[in-house]
């Protein structure tokens, strides 16, 4: 797994206090992982900070599962 | 009860009477409170008597990026925010077919915009902490409205619903959102009054009196407490009966 995947794992763990091995490709922050629409903000909010980016609002809200924040992180860092 | 011991606070405005009064108010329960403001020599002049667990950060609420740095600035200085007192506000009355956009724009500047961009600035380190406390100092003229004062009474009804709606945005994470509306309250403004226009005031408030300002400041300690944890979205009417809502 990529640098990237362990760091956004992480922020996800710790945010939403879910077991690491829920956190997998496919899995929707809302629907598998339990996030409310504030966690999804707050996510994205430490993915900004974390890999120092910047993540528009129309980009955000394509992110919905783990797979998609790895792969928007890689390509804009 | 209300013991704010090891919490901090970020007060505006206070230089000002009621200011003042709060900070003594939320200092005196143990919290440690950076005092802003736009001159810094009142600020100073309240921090060398409050003594220790002060700071003083002056900041001219009409500047979009001082605004936007205060909330860091406070959390260097204090390791966090954990209660935002939004209470600066400045008036720029007038009757409202001679009210210049100015003089519009101004009010709604430093009373609505600079509060919305205060809270936002603090919502982040109150909602990993899991607890927070927003108190903000809106007016009896916003749920009544007062002639002279339209940009004023806007800017005061706006900040009480952007206070619901944050309120319930955030409730879920310890943090509560609330306002206090003062009514006539003693300061230096209302001493220049004449004794007649007092008088004229106070028929309408049946406690038969101006309200002091450290009445204000225990209302904040309520609203800041944890004692008040379920209490969000309100607004705290201290007018001595003056409306009642």
């Amino acid at each position: 797994m990529s640098d990237v995947a362990d760091r956004v794992k992480k922020i996800v763990v710790e945010h939403l206090g879910v077991e690491e091995d829920k956190v997998v490709e496919n899995a929707s922050f809302i629907d598998d992982l339990g996030a409310d629409s504030l966690d999804t903000v707050e996510l994205v909010m430490a993915f900004e900070e974390e890999f120092g980016i910047e993540i528009p609002d129309d980009a955000a809200e394509t992110i919905q599962t783990f797979g998609d924040a790895v792969k928007f992180i890689s390509e804009a860092s | 009860m209300f013991d704010l011991t090891g919490k901090t606070v970020l007060l505006t405005g206070a230089s000002g009477g009621i200011g003042g009064a709060i900070a003594r108010a939320l200092h005196g329960q143990g919290a440690t409170v950076a005092l802003s403001g736009t001159r810094t020599e009142p600020l100073q002049a309240l921090a060398d008597d409050l003594g220790e667990r002060v700071h003083v950060l002056p900041c001219n609420l009409s500047d979009p990026d001082a605004v936007e740095a205060l909330p860091k600035q406070a959390a260097e200085a204090m390791g966090s925010v954990d209660i935002l007192v939004n209470n600066a506000g400045i008036t720029r009355d007038g009757l409202f077919m001679r009210m210049s956009d100015d003089d519009w724009q101004s009010v709604l500047d430093v009373n609505l915009t600079a509060t919305m961009r205060l809270c936002r600035g603090v919502l982040r380190g109150m909602a990993k902490a899991r607890w927070g406390r927003i108190v903000n100092i809106s007016s009896i003229v916003g749920a009544t409205g007062n002639p002279g004062q339209a940009n004023y009474a806007a800017s005061k009804a706006g900040m009480v619903a952007m206070s619901k709606s944050l309120a319930q945005e955030i409730a879920s994470r310890g943090i509560t959102v609330n306002c206090v509306a003062p009514g006539f309250i003693t300061t230096a403004m209302t001493d220049k009054l004449t004794d007649d226009q007092k008088d004229k005031l106070l028929v309408k408030v049946p406690a038969g009196r101006m309200g002091d300002a450290d009445e204000i400041g225990a209302a904040v300690v309520y609203l800041a407490s944890q004692e008040a944890a379920y209490v969000t979205g309100a607004t705290l009417h201290v007018n001595g009966g003056m409306s009642m809502f």
